[in-house]
């Protein structure tokens, strides 16, 4: 059995390296198509990371708002606004080499301040399911899920009063 | 299972490679892209903390529907504005958008 | 009879059994996961093919010739000849395509196609993982299809392809919509998304299918169903006679195989869905196995879509748009009030009251909704003074 928990454990590490290869590619590809597929890569790894810590419910719907729905926004944009095969033009500003340094920075700071805090663990690992998040939502956090809705709405009239093409007439 | 300081280690490294992008990036689409992905990387934190620390389990992926949801509603609006521009200016790089600048 | 009912667990369990006193312990788990992996690699593309010779003589028949009957028994090695061909064929890349994108669209629309079958109950304890989220998953990843076939479209580089990639875009995201939203009565019954309970919930013929709200939110599920695996009526993204084949226009060989495969495992996964959800799963009368109820849904479900191939002519853009968002989804909010004050509603007040208001509420939408039809022409003919 010992082997079996082996494997999860080199399974659940390679999803984090498929992620951050994918995050790779999304951010440093030229063709802005590519680096979207490479975004794809990235959010089913982190749906994958979900679903390796129990949270189903968070992947699934990770799967389908992200990757069925937002990805499928920014491809369509990508198609309405660059024409196949610019590859031409440089898709990174001059501030490249000097951010990359800042990051590196960053991801060294980020590492040490998570290696040298005590964490107050729990002695069991916390799983929930569907249901009871549902209950959440209507119980204690109604509020935050009313003012969300609030601005799916709002966001709704807005990106359609923003994208309409016949605003002169 | 797996330490938490190792899935605190990835999900840093996901942020800051998501940053990265957004500093670096031209393409509207682009930068849009790498903010994706830093909603991505806080959203795994937010699982991982009600998992393993002493907080309400639900907590955690409450928020996190609800910054995925939010995260939609800006790929939403963000998209609607990119094609406006893209409509009137004939340009998706973020240094030619300069109507503003003097 | 319990025997034939259970014959697929029962075999599973021998394998493992067998496995047991054979390996180390670690590889039976290994093996207790693959066995319904293999089974399904095997069953979904065997399934494909017999769906395209069903397909082929159904439409035969309907257009009043026999469909394929030169190899084999009724044309039954018919789906076999046409993999070799498939596999002999050459593989064309256009000149200029975006070759990673081409290359990658057909392999992974393929994995999502695979994956669903998982969540599938195909009998009593015949499932792959009883995932307490099954229904969202299935939801999920047939969510994921439209970013393969977009990708397919783009990496083309053919206009006839873009035209049809972004008609499967605008289509799918719109019957998303009304798909997931007509699934929200039965999940506020069950009050799970597991697929094995809502199988469960339906015990004695207590089907959803014979309530109110059972019925409409069938239709608007299958109607939306068909919608999404982009057959006729609905099949502009593919319309052969506007944009030649719509986002498959580039591929040959065994990449357009696999867009066909795809297609055809989620006809098939669709039409498993429905008959889950609204007719019971594999319930049934005890004179037949629970898969055999289930297969027999399933392929009823199949054969409905086929004749709608077979007789329906294909829908304009505008109307295909305007069916989702005017009708289709005001309809399915009405459905999930309704399926709520069924629920508090004693028994036969329920039914009444839940048929007169979806009645008024589909001829209100259909009153809305009316096309405009012009007036009769009338002519008048040079000779008629």
């Amino acid at each position: 059995m010992e082997i079996i928990l082996a494997i999860s454990k080199i399974g659940i590490y390679a999803i984090f390296g498929i992620t951050i290869l994918g995050a790779i590619f999304a951010v440093t590809l030229r063709n802005i198509f590519h680096a979207a597929l490479g975004l794809v890569l990235a959010l089913l790894g982190v749906a994958a990371v979900y679903f390796s810590m129990e949270a189903e419910f968070l992947g699934a719907i990770q799967i389908l708002l992200y990757v069925g729905g937002i990805m499928t926004l920014i491809i369509f944009v990508v198609m309405l606004t660059s024409r196949i095969g610019d590859r031409t033009v440089p898709t990174s500003n001059h501030q490249r080499y000097p951010a990359l340094v800042g990051i590196l920075f960053l991801i060294a700071f980020l590492i040490r301040l998570v290696r040298e805090t005590p964490w107050q663990l729990k002695a069991e690992l916390s799983t929930i399911d569907a249901i009871t998040i549902g209950k959440e939502f209507m119980g204690a956090y109604v509020l935050p899920f009313e003012i969300t809705s609030l601005v799916l709405v709002v966001a709704l009239i807005g990106a359609i009063v923003i994208a309409r093409s016949d605003l002169k007439k | 299972m797996i330490p938490l300081t190792h899935i605190l280690i990835f999900t840093s490294i996901l942020f800051s490679i998501g940053l990265y992008g957004a500093l670096s990036r031209r393409h509207v689409v682009g930068i849009l892209i790498a903010v994706e992905l830093m909603l991505n990387a806080a959203n795994i934190n937010l699982v991982v903390f009600s998992r393993y620390t002493n907080t309400n389990p639900a907590t955690g992926q409450i928020f996190a529907v609800i910054i995925i949801v939010l995260a939609a509603i800006a790929a939403a609006v963000g998209l609607a504005i990119v094609l406006s521009i893209y409509r009137n200016q004939k340009t998706i790089y973020s240094d030619e958008i300069d109507i503003l600048k003097w | 009879m319990e025997i034939v009912d259970q014959i697929f667990v029962i075999a599973k369990a021998g394998i493992v059994n067998w496995a047991e006193a054979l390996f180390p312990d670690w590889t039976v788990v290994l093996i207790s996961i693959l066995i319904p992996i293999v089974a399904f690699t095997i069953f979904g593309p065997v399934t494909m093919m017999y769906l395209t010779w069903l397909e082929r003589k159904l439409l035969g028949r309907i257009q009043n010739r026999y469909g394929p009957n030169r190899v084999g028994k009724f044309g039954l090695l018919q789906p076999i000849a046409d993999g070799i061909k498939m596999f002999t064929k050459e593989d064309i890349v256009p000149e200029g395509a975006d070759k990673i994108a081409h290359l990658l669209a057909p392999l992974l629309i393929v994995v999502p196609a695979l994956l669903i079958f998982a969540v599938l109950p195909f009998g009593r304890n015949m499932i792959a993982i009883d995932l307490n989220i099954g229904l969202l998953f299935f939801l999920a990843l047939s969510s994921t299809t439209t970013v393969f076939i977009f990708t397919a479209a783009w990496g083309s580089r053919n206009k006839f392809s873009l035209l049809g990639g972004m008609r499967s875009v605008a289509q799918m995201v719109s019957y998303e919509i009304p798909f997931v939203l007509s699934v929200v009565p039965v999940l506020l019954m069950v009050g799970s998304f597991s697929t094995v309970q809502i199988v469960e919930a339906q015990q004695n013929y207590h089907w959803f299918l014979f309530t109110p709200w059972g019925v409409v939110g069938f239709l608007i599920f299958f109607l939306c169903g068909v919608a999404e695996v982009n057959r006729t009526p609905f099949d502009l993204p593919e319309a052969e006679s506007e944009i030649v084949a719509g986002f498959h226009t580039e591929y040959s060989g065994m990449k357009f195989a696999l867009f066909y495969m795809a297609e055809f495992m989620n006809t098939f996964t669709i039409s498993a869905l429905v008959a889950t959800v609204y007719l019971g799963g594999w319930q049934g009368p005890g004179f037949l196995p629970s898969w055999g109820w289930f297969l027999i849904k399933t392929y009823a479900l199949i054969i409905v879509m086929m004749w709608f191939r077979g007789t329906f002519p294909r829908l304009r853009v505008d109307q295909l748009m305007g069916f989702a968002w005017k009708f289709l989804l005001p309809l399915s909010l009405l459905n999930i009030v309704i399926a709520s004050l069924w629920y508090y509603l004693a028994a036969p007040m329920n039914y009444v009251l839940g048929t007169i208001l979806l009645l008024m509420g589909i001829f209100l939408l259909y009153g809305i909704n009316r096309p405009e039809i012009p007036k009769k022409r009338k002519y008048r003919y040079a000779y008629a003074d």
